[in-house]
């Protein structure tokens, strides 16, 4: 039994039933290949997270994005710059860099991104960790600050989508939401 | 279990007082007896209070409702988590750890003073750790990432919680120490001991991880230290925060095959694979922390590849091995019990009305169909991308840690009252509907959590609507619906849970005593399993159709549900 010393003592010797072994055998050759499977997916696949990252100050990274808003803000037929909800409606250049703030408790600017265009998304928080849930695509990061996370993303459908934060951030967790707008 | 010779025995000079269970053989010594008593009951004490939380927090997630406010929901989340993950499991774990050394073993406690210190050590840091939460300042959720700050008392809580639990662990290793030199038992440690000392040697690394990163960041709350990397912190945590789960993989595991035995007098199929899957999880598990840290920033692919998987899921296959022995030695002592017709007559006339063996069955199915696969899939380094912290997350981990270890700590609290308190379980009618209730609303909210997640419902949040956010958005009326049934599941599951609370204690307390010499159990052990005690090593009934084909099931939807998350990933958004 279980829960007694095995009677023969020397059980290390007995042969290994042939249920078992096949068994052990079928499931070690399933973690191979799902190990492999990973690795492949580096060159078949389409979606691996980018991991480049650098150290930054929480502060000259909100500055970046700063100067990042100012730069390419969508200005309308009269010239004025475009506001959201109070937050300016940024479109980075096609292929470019864009930069994108988490702070407590907004994602911060709006991004006007263009579908099958490769965007160098710049991430990283002005204060806490964030959690960057794109909706309703269901693409979910863990935002740092300290570090710049750059994510290589190619948008491939148009709409707005919710950007939730979803790595708990305080009493104001649950109001923290961003705007991504895909257009053509 | 009661005493039927009491006596005294001085063994290296110790004195112990002994009594031999007249329903099981086993010798059992007073202090090992006390000790197990009193961890078990600190156990459901802190189950009954932190699965009350629980269900706060479900019916707060449920959006027609939406019972607390958003601060409190936080506290209440943070609560939930501490009390149950750590406070109800580790105690349990304790006790656990002392009846497969001391109990199993035939000896004495080793070091009764400290199992006391230890105890009262637990004790003190999961008082003070809810002090921490209920003051209001320390709503940071058990994994308190930095820069978020709690209460200097939430993480001195922690470390005293921690210190306490290895001052247990180390009694249990000197317990298995003072056997062998006393030559208490002959060969080798029983199966499940052996998986019980696989937990514990994950518990010291576990513990020590945990220091390793708990004590400079209550320096940090203190103002001694300035800064806490949050990367760092999180790397160093989840080598705390993960490998305790696999003391509890280890723990519930040991206790699927004790039930089995003590049950229905099942053996391993081969001593040999079963030890070493346990072994497996020593060797393959502690640095899973990597399969945490899937969606951040600054790790290489390689590092994540490498870590999550160690080449080739030796964990994982650790559990897929004692994913058919466990059956396989229930179905092959079924067998040998005289049920051989068809391929599932062993499994349909098991004692499904016994709680110790319909808790046990379901938790090793949930576990392994719900915990498993998805714990698998969600440390896939792409599929990470699809939950990472949506409600997928606990969704995965009631599975494992709910469905899973709690179902089985409750089974086989229903083997330890008898034998420990000598008490029978009162109530058996409310007692076997009991693992049905708990087990069914356990896998419900593990299910609906993850269809939440699936649509990409965040955790630990209190508002699905998003009210009062800058920029509205709306999740689809299926999340609402999910966690609706999130709700209603959980209200299930903390009635079979509070079932639990009140049929242990009632029984504890006004159990009908088990000292007469025809005393009978309500639920009864096997009846060989006292002349097993002394015969038995492994199993040589080879046919197991019934296995095979559970096996082959689990197998397919494994398969099945892999493929089909890859499915979901081609379709997201490009990441080159
Ligand atoms: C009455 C039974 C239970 C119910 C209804 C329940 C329900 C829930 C719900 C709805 C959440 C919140 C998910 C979120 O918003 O992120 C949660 C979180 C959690 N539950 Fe349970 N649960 C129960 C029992 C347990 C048990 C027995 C354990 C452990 C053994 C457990 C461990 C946890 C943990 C660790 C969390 C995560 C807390 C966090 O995110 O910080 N639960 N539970
Ligand atoms: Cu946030
Ligand atoms: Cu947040």
């Amino acid at each position: 039994m279980a829960i007694t010393p095995p009677e023969n003592r020397l059980w290390w010797k007995e042969p290994i039933h042939g249920i078992e072994l096949g068994w052990v055998i079928i499931a070690f050759l399933w973690g191979l290949f799902m190990f492999f499977f990973m690795i492949a997916w580096h060159f078949i696949g389409q979606q691996n997270l980018s991991t480049e990252t650098y150290r930054i100050q929480p502060w000259r990274f909100a500055d970046k994005v700063e100067a990042f808003a100012d730069e390419y803000q969508v200005v309308d037929e009269n010239g004025e710059p475009v506001f959201e909800n109070g937050v300016p409606v940024v479109r980075p250049p096609a292929g470019g860099d864009a930069y994108y703030l988490a702070r407590l408790w907004e994602f911060w600017p709006i991004l006007e991104l263009q579908k099958g265009q490769s965007y160098r998304l710049h991430l990283s928080s002005a204060d806490w960790q964030h959690g960057l849930s794109i909706q309703p695509t269901n693409i979910n990061i863990s935002v740092h600050p300290g570090y710049m996370h750059v994510i290589n993303i190619t948008p491939t459908e148009t709409g707005d989508f919710g950007v939730i934060c979803n790595e708990y951030c305080g009493i104001g967790h649950h109001n923290m939401t961003g705007r991504i707008r895909v257009v053509d | 279990m009661t005493a039927v010779n009491e006596g005294t025995y001085a063994g290296s000079g110790v004195q112990a007082e002994y009594r031999t269970c007249r329903f099981t053989g086993l010798k059992i010594e007073r202090n090992a007896e006390i000790l197990i008593r009193v961890n078990a009951v600190a156990a459901v004490v802190f189950l009954a209070w932190g699965g009350l939380l629980g269900l706060l927090v479900a019916l707060t997630r449920w959006p027609a409702i939406q019972l607390l406010d958003a601060e409190l929901f936080y506290l209440v989340l943070t609560g939930h988590g501490a009390n149950v993950l750590v406070f109800w499991i580790i105690f349990f774990e304790v006790a656990v750890l002392y009846f497969a050394a001391a109990v199993l073993l035939n000896t004495r406690l080793a070091a009764p003073k400290f199992a006391w210190l230890g105890f009262a050590l637990m004790i003190v840091g999961a008082l003070m750790a809810n002090y921490a939460v209920l003051r209001g300042d320390s709503s940071v959720m058990f994994t308190s990432y930095p820069p978020m700050m709690a209460s200097h008392w939430f993480y001195l809580s922690l470390i005293l919680f921690a210190v306490g639990a290895l001052v247990a662990v180390c009694c249990f290793f000197a317990t298995l120490v003072v056997a062998k030199e006393e030559g208490t038992y002959e060969g080798s440690v029983p199966l499940v001991t052996f998986g019980a000392i696989t937990a514990a040697i994950i518990a010291v690394f576990t513990i020590a991880s945990g220091a390793i990163i708990l004590i400079p960041t209550w320096l940090w709350s203190l103002g001694l230290i300035s800064e806490i990397d949050s990367l760092m912190y999180k790397l160093v945590w989840w080598g705390f925060g993960h490998s305790s789960q696999q003391i509890n993989v280890s723990a519930h595991v040991a206790i699927w095959y004790a039930i089995a035995a003590m049950v229905l007098g099942a053996k391993p199929l081969s001593e040999k694979v079963s030890r070493m899957a346990f072994f497996m999880y020593i060797l393959f598990l502690q640095l899973a922390s990597a399969h945490h840290l899937l969606a951040e920033p600054g790790l290489s692919e390689t590092w994540k590849i490498v870590n999550t998987s160690y080449m080739m899921y030796l964990a994982v296959l650790g559990s897929m091995i004692h994913g058919l022995t466990v059956p396989g030695a229930i179905e092959a002592a079924q067998r040998r019990n005289g049920y051989t017709r068809g391929a599932f007559e062993w499994l349909t006339k098991a004692p499904w009305g016994n709680p110790a063996f319909s808790g046990m069955f379901m938790s090793l199915v949930m576990f392994g169909f719900i915990g498993g696969i998805t714990g698998v899939i969600l440390g896939t380094e792409q599929l990470n991308i699809l939950m990472h912290n949506t409600l997928y997350v606990p969704g995965h981990f009631h599975g494992t840690v709910v469905a899973g270890t709690t179902l089985a700590f409750m089974a086989a609290t229903y083997i330890l009252v008898p034998l420990f308190f000598g008490r029978d379980i009162v109530w058996p009618t409310l007692a076997k509907w009991q693992p049905y209730l708990f087990g069914i609303g356990a896998g419900g909210i593990s299910l609906f959590m993850m269809g939440a997640g699936t649509l990409g419902v965040s955790r630990r949040h209190w508002d699905l609507a998003l009210t009062d956010a800058v920029h509205a958005f709306e999740y689809p009326p299926a999340a609402y619906l999910m966690m609706a049934l999130n709700g209603i599941f959980g209200v299930l599951a903390s009635i079979g849970g509070a079932l639990f609370v009140i049929i242990v204690v009632a029984s504890i307390l006004f159990g009908r005593k088990l000292d007469g010499p025809d005393a009978k159990l309500t639920f009864p052990l096997h009846d060989r399993s006292r002349e097993s005690v002394a015969t038995y090593g492994s199993h040589a009934t080879l046919k197991l159709p019934g296995t095979i084909i559970l096996v082959a099931i689990f197998f397919t939807a494994f398969v099945l549900y892999y493929f089909v998350n890859w499915m979901y990933l081609s379709e997201l958004w490009l990441l080159r």
